[in-house]
């Protein structure tokens, strides 16, 4: 058979193209241009090999920040995804009670991140916040601003706030698609409760919790704006993670070449844990 | 054993879904709820489980009141349209699944899945989950499971309807022969009059909530107590016209059609209800009567053809064996076997069942 060649169909993919480019690559590129070189003012720039990255990669203060994203992501998802499966469990099937829930679930999701954070800065203040006051009133000594262990806390929780919902939400799209002759089936059987929920619910939301476990993980491993405005990564060092870091180094200190350099390992973390988590999620899908 | 249900209701809201119905099953039998969707087979199903509880009424079990009974204490089992397995155990442990709960050992378990994965062919996949397998094996699982757990009553709700076409021929063979020296009630939901007939057994006709008929499949078929009863039991659809009854000279009201009743029946107006096999191409029984048809539909399925034809207002389907060749728009010649037909009454109920 043959072919008509027609070359003009190659119009159409000039705009993905050119967004494309302009949206990831180039800024991409500059980033990297920035990683292998010593950046002076009036665009002056001294090549410099793999130094930053042998830098960034052995330094302490890398380490340290890198030590707690991991920390705390860790245990935010530690928390989120049992209390979303937890609440998504509890949550009315049918009724009224469908969209409130749901309405509600959503909130937290609708508001920006800097008013997350604002919100709960001003929530957690120990001297006129509700949280902080009430906290101090009990008789805890708690001050988020000069104790880190505050900090932390404050911040899970508030993360806590924010992004259980969407576990919750997910969860709950995959418990409504369990046909009710499975639950009927398991009840004929005359199983408990938890063999329902381990042998029915937890296998066929498999596939949504792989999702929000994901999710969970990318964005809460690329927290930046809640954190920032809660805490400014205070007391200390204590709550700078990766991204607060990344900006006090690269805007603070306007050391260009190691940001950028720390900015390509950054995103390589990301991509190689998404990448190795999929994988082993998708491997077991093989199986079954 | 025997399970009645006693002037059993279900309301749901406003809606009542099962009207009072009083049912009597007897051990050792299979009972086909036949009716078409909404008519109340999975409710009336789940109710007898204990699945759900029915608004008013009783349900006896051995002789013992069970309404309200959890249905983990009832020891039935339920095989549904959907392929219900547990997806992340294989099929040996899906069968094994109902026994393994209620504290049967390992030697036994083994013994008795062996068994049954035998009677269903499942023997070579016991270690595969239930993804791997295709529709007729998944639905061979869940059989599996309702059968080895010695249930006194198994409930099959339409457990043929997803399933292809050959797959559900086979299968349906061989469901009598798996019940057939078990101890136990089998109940079996099915909207296909042809499934009901198969099976044999007994079969309760179902409309919108009601139970229509009760009694032993072949008397449910041939002698059908009233009309919706024998619309509910017939597929293609029955043909009823009206017909009036003078001496032994009956006629159709909307054309001229005329033949020799021998049925016992006073003179005046009735419906007839005619079973689509009952008008052919071809004459049959001593009796048949000749009517004109202007062909409007004709499907051929090989073994058999459907024919919809009109006369006057008559809009009827005849089911012939054999090719038989009719061109749409078509005049023919069609044969009435009146030794067949059914009369009723006004009040729609069965009057020559003598």
């Amino acid at each position: 058979m043959n072919k008509t060649i027609n070359q003009k169909a190659w119009y159409f993919v000039i705009p993905v193209f050119v967004l494309v480019a302009f949206n990831a690559a180039i800024p991409l590129m500059t980033v990297v241009n920035y990683s292998f070189q010593e950046t002076f003012g009036n665009n002056v720039f001294a090549w410099e090999g793999t130094r930053w990255f042998k830098q960034i990669l052995l330094s302490e203060r890398f380490h340290a920040s890198l030590g707690r994203q991991f920390a705390f992501t860790f245990i935010i998802l530690l928390i989120q995804i049992p209390l979303g499966i937890a609440i998504a469990l509890t949550m009315p099937k049918k009724g009224w009670g469908v969209p409130v829930c749901l309405i509600l679930m959503s909130m937290p999701l609708l508001i920006p991140w800097n008013v997350v954070g604002a919100m709960w800065n001003i929530f957690a203040l120990p001297d006129i916040g509700f949280l902080g006051y009430s906290l101090n009133a009990m008789g805890f000594d708690y001050n988020f601003t000069q104790q880190p262990g505050d900090a932390w806390f404050t911040t899970i929780l508030m993360d806590v706030w924010h992004w259980t919902s969407l576990v919750v939400l997910l969860s709950y799209a995959g418990l409504n698609s369990i046909q009710p002759a499975y639950y009927q089936a398991a009840e004929i059987d005359g199983a408990s409760r938890w063999a329902t929920f381990r042998y029915i619910e937890l296998p066929k939301m498999k596939k949504v919790l792989t999702l929000a476990i994901l999710l969970r993980f990318m964005d809460s491993f690329m927290i930046y704006t809640e954190p920032f405005v809660l805490t400014g990564g205070g007391p200390g060092n204590t709550t700078a993670f990766l991204s607060i870091d990344l900006v006090k180094m690269a805007l603070g200190q306007f050391d260009l070449g190691p940001a950028a350099a720390m900015s390509l390992i950054y995103f390589f973390i990301v991509l190689l844990v998404c990448w190795v988590f999929y994988n082993l999620m998708m491997k077991n899908e093989a199986q079954s | 054993m025997s399970l009645e249900l006693k002037n059993i209701e279900k309301k749901v809201g406003i809606n009542t879904h099962i009207y009072s119905t009083s049912l009597k099953l007897e051990k050792n039998t299979i009972n086909v709820l036949l009716g078409s969707t909404l008519a109340g087979k999975t409710t009336l199903m789940q109710i007898m489980a204990g699945l759900d509880k029915p608004t008013s009424g009783e349900i006896w079990f051995n002789g013992k009141n069970v309404t309200g009974m959890k249905v983990q204490k009832r020891n039935c089992s339920m095989v549904y349209q959907q392929f219900i397995n547990y997806p992340n155990y294989t099929v040996y442990e899906n069968i094994a699944s109902p026994l393994a709960i209620t504290g049967v050992n390992d030697d036994e378990i083994k013994q008795r899945v062996g068994k049954v994965a035998e009677l269903l062919k499942l023997s070579g996949m016991l270690n595969k989950k239930p993804d791997e397998l295709s529709g007729g094996q998944q639905q061979r699982t869940a059989l599996a499971r309702a059968l080895v757990k010695d249930s006194d009553l198994i409930l099959l709700d339409e457990p043929l309807a997803n399933l292809d076409f050959k797959l559900r021929e086979e299968l349906r063979e061989e469901l009598p022969k798996l019940f057939e020296d078990r101890d136990c009630i089998v109940v079996y939901a099915t909207t296909e009059p042809s499934d009901a007939l198969m099976i044999g057994g007994n079969t309760a006709t179902l409309l919108e909530g009601k139970v229509i008929q009760y009694g032993k499949t072949l008397d449910v078929y041939n002698k059908p107590e009233n009309l919706i009863s024998a619309k509910v039991f017939s597929d293609p659809p029955m043909n009823i016209a009206q017909i009036t009854k003078s001496g032994d000279n009956c006629k159709f009201t909307d054309n001229d059609v005329q033949w020799k009743s021998s049925a016992k029946i006073k003179d005046g107006t009735y419906k007839i209800g005619i079973r689509p096999h009952n008008i052919t191409t071809y004459k049959e029984g001593n009796n048949s009567v000749e009517i004109n048809g202007k062909v409007q539909i004709s499907e051929l399925s090989g073994s058999e053809s459907l024919i919809h034809f009109t006369n006057g207002n008559l809009n009827w389907v005849s089911l012939s064996n054999g090719t038989q060749q009719k061109n749409v728009g078509e005049d023919t010649k069609l044969y009435m076997n009146t030794d067949e037909f059914l009369y009723f009454d006004q009040n729609n109920r069965l009057v020559n069942n003598g």
